[in-house]
């Protein structure tokens, strides 16, 4: 029995690594070269509007970049984007999720209608928020606003980050509501039936017993949120091209303004390097907190 | 199953502890249930709202779009001929399907063997591995957007289908093999142990074994990625311009010269969601399966 297993795993130690080959390699090209040229530009003085003024930069870039009060700010406006949605979506998700396991009529309907927004485009959901929803003049919510004699909000001018925040929440509460919901289908009633018996109110259950019960399926979802949030771009492209001002600039349009506006090769990657390695802070905390609970 | 077994609970209950006649706790659930519908269905219209609000539009004159919300209006499709003389929408739509399709295919070519692998030839390295793919999705995009760029024009690839389907399915690799790995690792050992026995190779084995018995997992694995595709807008936006774009370019097209004309706007956006909207409502059951990576179940 030993040596079967012990010739087995030489063998698969081999057969293992040629059949993961191909995804491997392919995912470090992906991702090894654009680094490595992206490090390489961003010591380069490289504009793509000024030919001929090539050359090595040294720090300059950098140094450019760091004294950009600029970066600063997408730097935080990256981190409360981030934490905002996630709050969002992950307690509206719970809530949502307890909500429609509860049995009604027509839920199943409901549940359908609840999670639309998740397969709808960040461009169009963009678009549909800006000209539809918060139009200062015409939009829906200035209108029942209207309604109620308050004044009408000029969202993307007085609210632009939260604007933004509502568009990303709004797409992604649905994705956390079915995650979160599949995950509440597994929950054992027997358990909280006897929790009830016991004489636990409803409040009591959903702590004591609901959340635990879903702490691997909120892993999950922030994860997941996490690695989409860091680099929302469609919809702050779409509705405020970063302003105003510099309100609504995360690293990811900061760096694509550097980029494709401005055509300045060398300090885009210059930004490019500071979003890979703030991602990479976050992803390792991140990755080591999930993988410890799907460990489990 | 789940919903009859819920719906049992009170009952039992009641007859257990014989506080109350049943007919009262009937009618009490019965009150009960009447809240959570308008609860329920409440938060569900308020979350649709906007996509509904947007189909409506869309069949309105650009004047009744512009007015105080009325659901009184005669319904028009002028803005959808409009809109398709403006823009080819089917040039657009066929790219979003042929990049969506095609890349999702390639990313399950490359990610089943891989997948296989680390489920049933484990090493000390697998875990390692996968959460190094994983960590590869971290990488925001625009900090490689610009060498990408380039590489693109210098090998022609910028403004292709084949470019962006490239690019697609590397996006979208390390959640492919994560998700295949935590189907993979659910199938008993056994099944494949006795193929194996039989002489079966490492084809055989998976052709005839692995993926008929996991066909559904495979399947949600490759909705997930259809729609990651469909909606992506970064790459699509910045690597394509006339020939290769898909809906995600043909609808942002749309965004600033026709952002006066709503009716018109809400028509292109009604159509470029249209698809993937049905196949998400079709396909949420199976999908929600892959979604959760295994971990809740």
């Amino acid at each position: 029995m030993n040596k079967v297993r012990a010739s087995g795993r030489t063998v698969g130690g081999t057969r293992a690594l040629s059949l993961q080959a191909p995804a491997v390699t392919l995912l470090f090209l992906w991702m090894a070269v654009p680094l490595a040229m992206t490090v390489w530009f961003s010591f380069q003085r490289y504009n793509l509007l000024m030919p001929g003024m090539n050359g090595f930069a040294g720090l300059e870039n950098y140094e450019y970049l760091f004294t950009d009060p600029a970066l600063w700010s997408a730097m935080g406006t990256t981190l409360v984007l981030v934490g905002s949605v996630l709050a969002i979506t992950v307690i509206g998700g719970t809530l949502l999720a307890v909500l429609f396991q509860q049995e009604f009529f027509g839920r199943g309907i409901a549940r359908v209608l609840a999670i639309s927004p998740f397969f709808v485009m960040p461009t169009v959901s963009a678009l549909v928020w800006k000209n539809m929803m918060m139009h200062p003049a015409n939009g829906v919510l200035s209108w029942i606003a209207e309604l109620f004699g308050l004044p009408a909000v000029d969202w993307f001018s007085s609210l632009p980050l939260t604007s933004i925040i509502i568009i990303v929440a709004w797409q992604w509460l649905p994705f956390a509501l079915l995650i979160l919901l599949t995950a509440l289908q597994s929950l054992d009633d027997d358990q909280v039936e006897a929790a009830r018996m016991d004489g636990a109110g409803p409040l009591a259950v959903f702590f004591y017993i609901t959340l635990p019960h879903l702490k691997r399926a909120i892993s999950v979802v922030i994860m997941i949120e996490m690695i989409f949030l860091l680099t929302v771009f469609a919809e702050i492209f779409v509705t405020t091209s970063g302003g105003p001002g510099l309100a609504t600039t995360n690293l990811a349009y900061y760096t694509y303004i550097s980029a494709l506006l401005d055509f300045d090769v060398g300090m885009a990657s210059a930004g490019g390097v500071v979003a890979i390695i703030l991602a990479n802070i976050v992803a390792i905390f991140l990755v080591r907190m999930v993988a410890r609970n799907l460990e489990s | 199953m789940t919903t009859a077994k819920t719906g049992q609970v009170p009952l039992a209950h009641d007859s257990k502890t014989r506080a109350a006649p049943r007919r009262t706790a009937l009618s009490a659930m019965g009150s009960r249930r009447l809240w959570l519908t308008v609860l329920g269905w409440g938060v569900a219209i308020l979350i649709f709202f906007p996509i509904f609000w947007m189909i409506v539009t869309s069949f309105k004159t650009e004047a009744e779009a512009i007015a105080d919300p009325s659901l009184i209006f005669s319904p028009t499709v002028e803005n959808y001929v409009e809109v398709q003389q403006r823009a080819d929408y089917f040039k657009f739509a066929m790219n979003s399907v042929v990049v969506a399709f095609g890349s999702t295919l390639l990313a399950l070519l490359l990610a089943i063997p891989s997948a296989y692998s680390m489920a049933f030839l484990p090493t000390r390295r697998t875990k390692g591995t996968l959460l190094w793919m994983l960590s590869t999705k971290m990488l925001p995009p625009v900090g490689v957007l610009v060498p990408i760029y380039l590489l693109f024009r210098d090998t022609g690839l910028l403004d292709t289908r084949t470019g962006l389907i490239i690019v697609y399915t590397l996006m979208n690799l390390p959640i492919v093999v994560w998700m295949l790995y935590t189907f993979f690792k659910d199938l008993p050992k056994d099944i494949l142990e006795a193929g194996r026995m039989d002489g079966a190779s490492t084809f055989q084995e998976v052709w005839h074994l692995l993926l008929p018995l996991t066909l559904p997992g495979i399947a949600s694995t490759g909705l997930l990625s259809v729609i990651l595709s469909w909606n992506e807008a970064f790459w699509s936006l910045n690597l394509t311009s006339s020939q290769a774009a898909p809906l995600t370019a043909y609808i942002a097209s749309f965004s600033s010269p026709e952002g006066l004309f709503w009716a018109k706007l809400s028509a292109a956006s009604t159509m470029a969601i249209a698809p993937i909207l049905v196949f998400g409502w079709l396909t949420q059951k199976q999908m929600v399966r892959g979604l959760t990576f295994g971990a809740v179940k």
